[in-house]
């Protein structure tokens, strides 16, 4: 006799609780402590941060520790908190000019004003792995210097002053940018809304796209006129004051591609350039980032859409947001038995139609 | 964070959500952009219902929430326990005793009435995606009421395989205006959509809400000479022995042995309650 599936309520807590079991693992190891995470996965907490779309590392290693390091999912729960949380206002544009550089790298230029300073990079580390961390992780203080005091302007100001960089445009208004999060996004989006799109887009995905632009789909030659990581402070104009005050300081990085362009009958050849910004220290994301801002602004540059994934805004904009994508492919997952049983009834009957149709055919034969 | 406003949503986002489904409703069918909000479950698990709901719901509501038919499918349950828990609402499996009922991909076999709402959960609202996946085309098709595409692609599924082969998900015409997807259904339900009760889309993922007003004419696309077919499992419930819903079928044992049950729990559980 079929008995209904009953017991969904209680199989749901049960499984709950087997997971929660299973993020602990073995409990005779030591527990994850989240300034643990904080510390020592920061590019994770770094990553979850800009996909999340919030500035909090502490939340970040809570998300982490919860979601077993199943980034995604850290990613997921930092947006589901992220969207209860009331919008009071925006921040002034931050100025990354300002920048407190950790690391600063032109691959335009051998040298300029502010230095090529390579700070804590993976670049030149051989990929060998380091048995020693294994039994302990006590490391020598690395050396330090006095930070220098002079400013490190951007490398594409440079280019600028030759007229050799297409000038960024200024924003047509002093309204703040429109929120991704806040209204739906729509097609033309402007390349604020793009930017933001990307920003918080799947590091994987924007990746993939920039990286098929390196291969020929809106070939763009991009070289990176500068890649900066650093803390720059967060002000904002207070109404009830008049004026802008700092309420905080939130770490960035930020990609400026130098691309090539030919020039259009009413342009003289001038360089071009894609933008990244991305929280924390995310230099493949902000890199990817701007080689895709980059392609996507063919319209804006008079040039030919070529077809390429990478130049279609509503194709990339569509699919980039990690949570949007991995909700809708997991959820096949989900009984889909009434839509199926419609399927298999029709499969039935058309193959029943077309066995009747071929047996006249033979019988008339 | 340890409190939720009532039904999760803050207000400013309930009032933007409600602003769309009486945009919706004033005109049936069309799609209505909304600011979406990422909800604590995932997308696909049904965000744009769950915000309608929550838009929709007040302290003296009493909830149904089906999944497939049944109240006790796993995500079901879930959506429940979530509305049980940020907006304290009754809750109920009795179809008739709901005021509003949140639905993936079935239609109650009960009649429902004027003082009920009925908020089906989205994947992806336009009817034309599979047709021209740029929302942008696709707008401009709605607002010029383009829809040749869509019966040249119901033409060729005759010409191919002798039938419309949409079996869910089967484009209807609401209001002699625009076409709409009535959500995963099977097309046994389509011919239920006219009804008294409001009907609400939500597609969370999509930012997309649209709503069928009370009494609108709701018509399945089909062709004089191949007419729109509800069609079913050709069995009566072998458990109540309903002639007149829709089943699923489930597999007994390894020499493929079936039966049919109805997928409308409340359905099957009430008839064989009155048969007792």
């Amino acid at each position: 006799m079929y008995v209904a599936v009953k017991g969904g309520e209680r199989a749901i807590e049960n499984a709950h609780a087997w997971l929660a079991e299973e993020r602990r693992g073995d409990i005779s190891v030591a527990e994850l402590s989240l300034a643990q995470i904080r510390e020592q996965l920061s590019l994770a907490v770094n990553r979850v941060m800009a996909e999340g779309s919030l500035y909090d590392p502490d939340l970040a290693a809570l998300a982490i520790k919860q979601s077993r390091g199943d980034l995604i999912e850290a990613i997921f729960l930092i947006r589901a908190y992220r969207t209860t949380l009331p919008r009071f206002g925006a921040s002034r544009a931050v100025d990354t000019g300002a920048m407190a550089c950790d690391r600063r790298i032109s691959a335009t230029f051998k040298d300029a004003p502010g230095g090529q300073v390579l700070g804590p990079t993976f670049d030149y580390t051989h990929r060998l792995l380091d048995f020693k961390l294994a039994a302990e992780g006590a490391v020598p203080p690395a050396p330090s210097a006095p930070p220098r005091r002079e400013p490190t302007p951007h490398i594409t100001e440079f280019l600028g002053q030759e007229g050799l960089i297409q000038p960024e445009p200024e924003p047509e208004s002093e309204a703040v940018p429109r929120d991704l999060t806040r209204e739906p996004l729509e097609f033309p989006a402007d390349r604020a809304l793009r930017l933001q799109s990307l920003a918080r887009g799947d590091e994987g995905f924007v990746l993939g796209m920039a990286y098929s632009t390196q291969r020929g789909y809106a070939r763009n030659h991009a070289f990176v006129g500068e890649l900066r990581i650093g803390r720059v402070t967060v002000e904002m104009e207070i109404p009830e004051l008049g004026f802008a005050i700092e309420i905080g300081e939130v770490e960035l990085t930020e990609c400026e591609t130098v691309n090539q362009f030919k020039g259009s009958k009413t342009e003289p050849p001038q360089f071009t350039r894609g933008y990244g910004l991305v929280f924390g220290q995310s230099e493949r994301k902000a890199i990817s980032m701007a080689l895709v801002d980059r392609a996507l602004r063919w319209q804006e540059l008079g040039e030919d859409n070529l077809g390429a994934p990478a130049q279609d805004e509503e194709f990339v904009l569509s699919h980039c947001d990690n949570i949007q994508a991995t909700g809708f492919l997991e959820h096949i997952k989900l009984p889909h038995y009434v839509d199926f049983q419609s399927e298999l009834e029709l499969v039935r009957k058309l193959r029943r139609e077309a066995e009747e149709r071929i047996a006249r055919r033979e019988a008339a034969e | 964070m340890s409190d939720y406003n009532f039904a999760y949503l803050d207000e400013q986002t309930k009032r933007m959500i409600r602003r769309a489904i009486l945009k919706g409703l004033a005109v049936p069918g069309y799609q209505v952009p909304f600011a979406s909000r990422e909800m604590p479950m995932p997308y696909g698990w049904g965000t744009g219902g769950v915000q309608v709901s929550a838009a929709t719901l007040t302290p003296e509501d009493r909830l149904k929430v089906i999944d497939q038919g049944a109240d006790d499918t796993t995500n079901a349950v879930s959506i429940r326990k979530f509305f049980e828990r940020t907006a304290g609402v009754a809750t109920t499996e009795a179809t008739q005793e709901a005021t509003v009922i949140q639905t993936r991909h079935r239609i109650p076999e009960a009649e429902l009435t004027e003082d009920q709402i009925l908020v089906y959960q989205v994947p992806i609202p336009e009817p034309l995606r599979f047709l021209e996946p740029r929302k942008t085309e696709t707008r401009k098709m709605h607002s010029l009421q383009e829809y040749g595409l869509m019966h040249v692609k119901l033409y060729e599924d005759i010409s191919q395989h002798g039938a419309i082969s949409t079996a869910y998900a089967y484009p209807v015409r609401v209001a002699d205006r625009y076409v709409m997807d009535p959500s995963p259904i099977p097309k046994f339900d389509n011919p239920k959509m006219e009804m008294a009760a409001i009907q609400l889309f939500g597609a969370g993922r999509e930012q997309r809400i649209y709503a069928v007003p009370p009494y609108t004419r709701v018509v399945s696309l089909d062709f004089e000479d191949h007419p729109f077919e509800a069609t079913k499992a050709d069995h009566p419930c072998d458990l109540c022995g309903a002639g007149d819903s829709y089943l699923d079928e489930v597999i007994m044992d390894d020499a493929g042995n079936r039966m049919f049950v109805c997928s409308d729990t409340d359905y099957c559980r009430s008839r064989r309650e009155e048969a007792a």
